[in-house]
């Protein structure tokens, strides 16, 4: 959880000042493609002779933002489509999870290069694309908390007196599944900037001449035995900060699953 | 012939130095059945399995000694011990549903046990064994039977494969860990004279560990009455049931609700204290009205008050002198002039998908009457409650209340009924959300029925919290910081903030201990006298009818069978069915080893 | 009573292989629906915007394009059931020709991982789930923990960098395969995409084994079986794998759709001639029939491992096997 912490706090204190550090503008000619550091350009120039480390500076933006706001749109319509689900039983529950079914049979990675096909590649897109991929994974994992929740006789004390259902959801469902949500954020979270660095390796994300970690790889991997630092570097912060985020949601689970009230249940029943 | 002996046995938690159960010593001869008898957190699992060497995750035997059959147990490594358990001593389970591999066929669990223990036991030796085991605990002993999986039995059928298990190889000694818990009372009793039978004729040592005082009550030679991890008493169960000494044990009897007579029940204020927070001396003094000072600084030491009746409090010798006071008699149950009926179910049929659970289902409930409805389970009783706080959609009839027909669904019924009719749900572990305080779960009908502000609805909470005897300060608590049965004060405080004139109660004391019970169900009659509450009381035990209806309505199958003034059905019951019921349902004051054939025994269970 | 179904389990069956096929067909209009009913003409998208209106009229028309959309639905279903998938817009190839060959090479991938890492999860998951918090099971979860949260696209990254460009030169870090070519025939070629794939897979099939062993290690029936003295090895072959090996075939079938889905970034890394860049491809030069028939290919493998997770499931669970007897 702390080297987590320290890893994705470090990661986002690149993305923060590292633009006011770069030593060039990021879409600057400082010389010849694929050149070895050099006092010039320290970690080498890349496919165009563009700084790399000016590029890796600047390169995190906007797979931060995309990732975040993927995820938190994904797992907030998820959860609300699978709680629904859950809690409504009957036609509505068969009709949205199997919607959820039908889409849950494409792998993420694919549907969403069957969004990109249809949208073409926009970055204010991009984070619309990431969370239609998670809301059926979402939607599903909120379905299975939220079913046992419902099945519970709070939710049945609640219906007697006569609460509405969107009260019920959120008064006496949603508090009981907040804990796996926050989890599935963190994991959905980590997972969503594999996404997005991955979009821009495959070419349907950002677009040239922008700064991208996803980006620089596609750019520079025909480089890679020539000039290997911009592949390299731009790899090892994506690994950096996934690895830190998932420490963290990890972390999180762990402790939480902890002192969770709701695991709480009698040892000895008796009748 | 002494089958085990234990002296000074010790069990601790793992690492926090904290015992579970110590101090504890006892033996058993061949053939004699001894009751270990305590409430949850007693630790009286916890001693029972050590005699197969055994302690639950978490925690080690500490200390003492368990001498089986001329060998120590204690400290025996893996393998001996293994050589030991399912051939010199067996184990039967609580939930036989949980303890059968559900991928294995019945045969292979039970061959299993001669593959480790008599490998060179020929196989037609083997299959006569079984046979003859399989039809010793009343099951079919046919090879098609013994081909099915465990999920193809009922629960008793379950439970005789589990006591099958434990007789197989006739070893010296058997634990059995409340092995019919879970089981309608008519099945318990067929349990029970099986294990009685099969004890006798093997001569095999049992230690029959159960929450149940009545159970043992007519099942055991000796008992011995477990409080926080120490035994507290200890004699013939003649002794015990009779002439009990220790408080504790005087408490409990006295909690104990009997179908054959109506008395007051005694609570035992407070709660069973948890290993590592029970208190020091003796363990009891908190709960004990008989306390004096010493009582909290000096652990009391087992005083013998007649040759083989053992108790450990420092009073113990002033209070054999003294016999217990005699639980005081009730008046008869309130059988006049009934008030005006409130409740009125005509005709009801319930279904279950296409499966039919309730036939043709009537009763009235009248102003301040408690009506009990009472079966085994699957007889429809809480489908039919369910059914009238409109849980249970599925279902044709007609339903009124104070004449006004009821919608088949809670959210569809006017705001009036919603308050006047309100449910206790069974289990209190289930029934208040975790993620809430008392404070806002009581404050939610307020809101939901009246639109009550919150400023105005924390008067009305805290005044509802004294009527059930909580603290107002309970209001900032939340669920899993309260005990059970402070849990399901709660839930009935959330009922009675409605101010309702009708409380469903669905086998409300059913997950709480036998003294905490007690206090709910005075509770629930102080209720009905101060506030005329009619009360339609859901349950399988007919004790508790006896203690707190006025009315009873007997279910079976989804029909009823039988109704009418509670004494007139438990004395003189008309129908066959209440009559075994009646039979059935172990009574303190039963003969302690008596015959075993009080009831007209089946080999199959009615399913 | 026997091994086989009983009569209400086969109409199970039935029902849960129609179930299927109507996910696959629904799929279809989804998938149909992405490519044609959204923003922009894709023969327009074909011809670029210097086309003139003329030609794409023609292709519109020659394309089916200025039909009503059910029509074209039902037609181009039509076409597909009858194995005519169509021609690329930008090679003019027919589809079949172009994913038959790739549909293999990408197969071939699944396959190999799939019997790589499936045995070894069970074996590192129930060696984990025995020994309990012991050394094993902590390193265990700690470097599963690190695979998880990498991307495969970095794993596969990580595994070039390391083997076959700048730290080691030992294997091949690109994919060389004509077309027609069995990817077999160079085994060496395979290795790194093999392991990029089982890398990716492994942290979630091993600790769901791991899991679901412990799960059954804590439950009722395992101590009986150790109160009956039942030995410990015997315990875990008999008593705890045959239960605990059931969570993990739904497990298994997840993860064969999730290889699947692995393949597109990894081919992509390698350069590997498989469904997954040529659905890559497709996607950058919008040649809408290959991306259809891709995409249904994809789901269609989901659906299909998914209902071999069920039926495998329940035949070997007693319990849901003799449902209904």
């Amino acid at each position: 959880m702390r080297i987590g912490l320290v890893l994705t706090g470090l990661i986002l204190l690149i993305i923060a000042i590292g633009p006011l550090l770069a030593p060039h503008s990021h879409s600057a000619i400082v010389g010849a493609p694929y050149q070895p550091p050099s006092s010039l350009a320290m970690l080498g120039t890349d496919y165009l002779g563009e700084d790399v480390l000016s590029r890796v500076l600047e390169g995190g933006r906007s797979i931060v933002w995309v990732s975040f706001v993927g995820t938190l749109l994904g797992v907030g319509v998820g959860s609300a489509i699978g709680m629904t689900a859950a809690y409504s039983g009957g036609v509505v529950d068969e009709v949205l999870m199997r919607a959820m079914d039908v889409l849950r049979a494409f792998p993420p990675m694919v549907l969403i290069l069957l969004l990109v096909s249809m949208a073409q590649a926009e970055l204010a897109l991009m984070p619309l694309i990431v969370a239609i991929a998670w809301v059926p994974q979402v939607a599903r994992v909120a379905y299975g908390a939220a079913k046992e929740v419902v099945a519970r006789e709070f939710v049945e004390s609640a219906e007697t007196l006569g609460a509405s259902r969107l009260r019920i959801v959120r008064r006496e469902v949603l508090p009981n599944v907040m804990t796996p949500l926050m989890v599935e954020f963190g994991l959905r979270l980590t997972w969503s900037i594999g996404i997005v660095t991955t979009m821009s390796f495959l070419g349907v994300g950002l677009q040239p001449p922008a700064a991208d970690w996803g980006l620089m790889i596609r750019e520079n991997y025909q480089g890679l035995a020539l000039q290997p630092w911009g592949v390299v570097v731009p790899a090892l912060c994506v690994a950096a900060f996934t690895f830190g985020t998932n420490l963290m949601a990890e972390g999180f689970a762990r402790t939480v699953a902890r002192v969770s009230p709701a695991a709480e249940t009698p040892k000895e029943v008796t009748v | 012939m002494t089958a085990v002996t234990v002296k000074g046995l010790r069990v601790d938690l793992d690492g926090r130095g904290v015992d579970v159960v110590d101090l504890v010593d006892f033996e058993i001869a061949a053939g004699e059945v001894l009751g270990l008898v305590g409430e949850s957190g007693s630790g009286k699992t916890t001693a029972g399995v050590t005699l197969l060497g055994d302690a639950r995750r978490g925690a080690t035997i500490a200390g003492g000694s368990i001498v089986l059959g001329g060998q120590e147990v204690v400290g025996l490594g893996q393998g001996q011990l293994a050589k030991l358990r399912g051939s010199s001593v067996a184990y039967v389970p609580q939930d036989p549903a949980m303890a059968l591999n559900p991928a294995l066929r019945l045969r292979r669990q039970l061959d299993e046990l001669f593959e480790f223990h008599r490998p060179d036991m020929p196989e037609p030796d083997r299959d006569a064994r079984i046979k003859a085991t399989m039809r010793e605990v009343g099951l079919d002993d046919s090879d098609a039977f013994l081909a099915r999986f465990p999920h193809q039995l009922s629960g008793g059928q379950q439970q005789r494969v589990t006591l099958a298990l434990a007789f197989l190889l006739r070893p010296r000694v058997i634990v059995l860990d409340e092995p019919t818990t879970g089981l309608d009372v008519t099945t318990q009793a067929r349990v029970l004279a099986t294990v009685r039978d099969l004890c006798a004729s093997h001569q095999v040592a049992a230690l029959y560990v159960t929450h149940d005082m009545a159970v043992v009550a007519g099942l055991a030679h000796r008992v011995m009455v477990m409080y926080a991890g120490r035994i507290v008493e200890a004699g013939p169960s003649s002794r015990i049931f009779g002439e009990p000494v220790h408080p504790y044990t005087r408490a409990l009897i006295a909690a104990v609700p009997q179908v054959s007579e109506r008395r007051e029940l005694t609570a035992i204020p407070g709660d069973t204290p948890m290993p590592g927070r029970r208190p020091g001396g003796c363990a009891f003094h908190p709960r004990c009205k008989h306390a004096d000072p010493a009582c909290a600084t000096t652990v009391p030491e087992p005083v013998e008050v007649v040759p083989g009746h053992i108790v450990r409090c420092l009073h113990a010798t002033r209070f054999a002198a003294e016999p217990a006071q005699p639980a005081p008699a009730l008046t008869a149950g309130r059988t006049g002039e009934r008030g005006e009926v409130l409740l009125e179910v005509t005709g009801v049929d319930a279904f279950h998908g296409r499966k039919q659970v309730l036939h043709d289902v009537s009763l009235t409930l009248a102003k301040g009457e408690c009506l009990a409805l009472v079966g085994e389970s699957g007889s429809g009783k809480t489908t039919l409650a369910r059914c009238v706080i409109g849980l249970h959609r599925n279902h044709t009839g007609t339903m009124t209340f104070q004449g006004a027909p009821l919608a088949t669904r809670a959210r569809d019924r006017s705001r009036e009924s919603r308050r006047a009719i309100q449910y206790i749900f069974q289990s209190p572990y289930n029934s208040l959300n975790p993620r809430r305080s008392i404070g806002e779960t009581l404050r939610e009908p307020l809101k939901v029925l009246f639109g009550m502000s919150a400023a105005k609805a924390a008067a009305e909470v805290a005044e509802v919290l004294e009527r059930v005897s909580l603290s107002p300060a309970a209001a900032a608590s939340y669920p899993d910081q309260l005990s059970g049965g402070e849990r399901q004060r709660v839930a009935i405080a959330r009922a009675l903030v409605c101010r309702p004139e009708v409380l469903i109660c669905d086998e409300i004391t059913s997950a709480l201990d036998v003294s905490v019970q007690a206090s709910i169900v005075r509770l629930l009659r102080r209720l009905q006298d101060e506030e005329g509450l009619a009360l339609l009381f859901v349950t399988h035990n007919l004790g508790l009818v006896r203690a707190v209806a006025d009315h009873v309505v007997a279910m079976r199958a989804g029909r009823i069978v039988e109704g009418g003034p509670v004494d007139d059905v438990l004395d003189r019951p008309g129908d066959q069915f209440t009559r075994d019921l009646i039979a059935a349902t172990p009574e303190l004051s039963a003969v302690p080893t008596g015959d075993p054939s009080r009831l007209p025994l089946s080999l199959e269970d009615p399913t | 009573m026997d091994g086989r179904f009983s009569g209400s389990r086969r109409l199970w069956l039935v029902r849960r292989l129609l179930l299927g096929a109507a996910v696959v067909l629904l799929v279809s209009v989804l998938v149909f629906a992405a490519t044609q009913v959204l923003p922009g003409d894709p023969a327009r998208a074909v011809l670029g915007h210097d086309a003139t209106p003329e030609s794409v009229a023609a292709l519109r028309a020659e394309l089916g394009l200025d039909r009503p959309l059910i029509s074209q639905y039902l037609a181009w279903l039509g076409h597909i059931v009858t194995g005519d998938l169509g021609q690329s817009l930008v090679t003019r190839e027919p589809v079949a020709a172009l994913i038959g060959d790739r549909t293999i090479n990408s197969a071939v991938l699944v396959v190999i991982s799939a019997a790589i890492v499936v045995p070894l999860s069970v074996f590192v998951g129930a060696l984990a789930g025995r020994r309990r918090d012991r050394k094993f099971d902590k390193a265990m979860l700690v470097v599963t923990l690190g695979l998880t949260a990498l991307p495969e696209a970095i794993i596969a990254l990580l595994l070039v960098i390391l083997f076959s460009t700048s730290v080691l030169r030992l294997l091949p870090g690109t994919v060389l395969l004509g077309p027609g070519q069995n990817p077999l025939g160079q085994p060496a070629q395979l290795v790194l995409p093999v392991a990029a794939l089982v890398l990716g897979v492994l942290p979630y099939l091993s600790r769901l084994v791991r899991g679901s062993v412990i799960d059954v290690y804590e439950s009722e029936y395992v101590r009986i079986a150790r109160l009956k003295g039942v030995p410990e090895r015997v315990v875990l072959r008999r008593h705890v794998l045959s239960n605990a090996l059931v969570p993990a075939i739904q497990g298994t079938a997840l993860a064969l759709a999730y290889l699947t889905g692995g393949v597109v970034v990894v081919e992509q890394v390698f350069n590997y001639p498989g469904l997954g860049t040529t659905l890559v491809d497709a996607v950058n030069n919008r040649d809408f029939p290959v991306i259809q028939m891709v995409c249904l290919v994809f789901a269609a493998c989901y659906v299909i491992f998914n209902l071999l997770g069920d039926v495998l499931t329940v035949y070997v669970t007693p319990r849901l096997r003799t449902a209904g007897q």
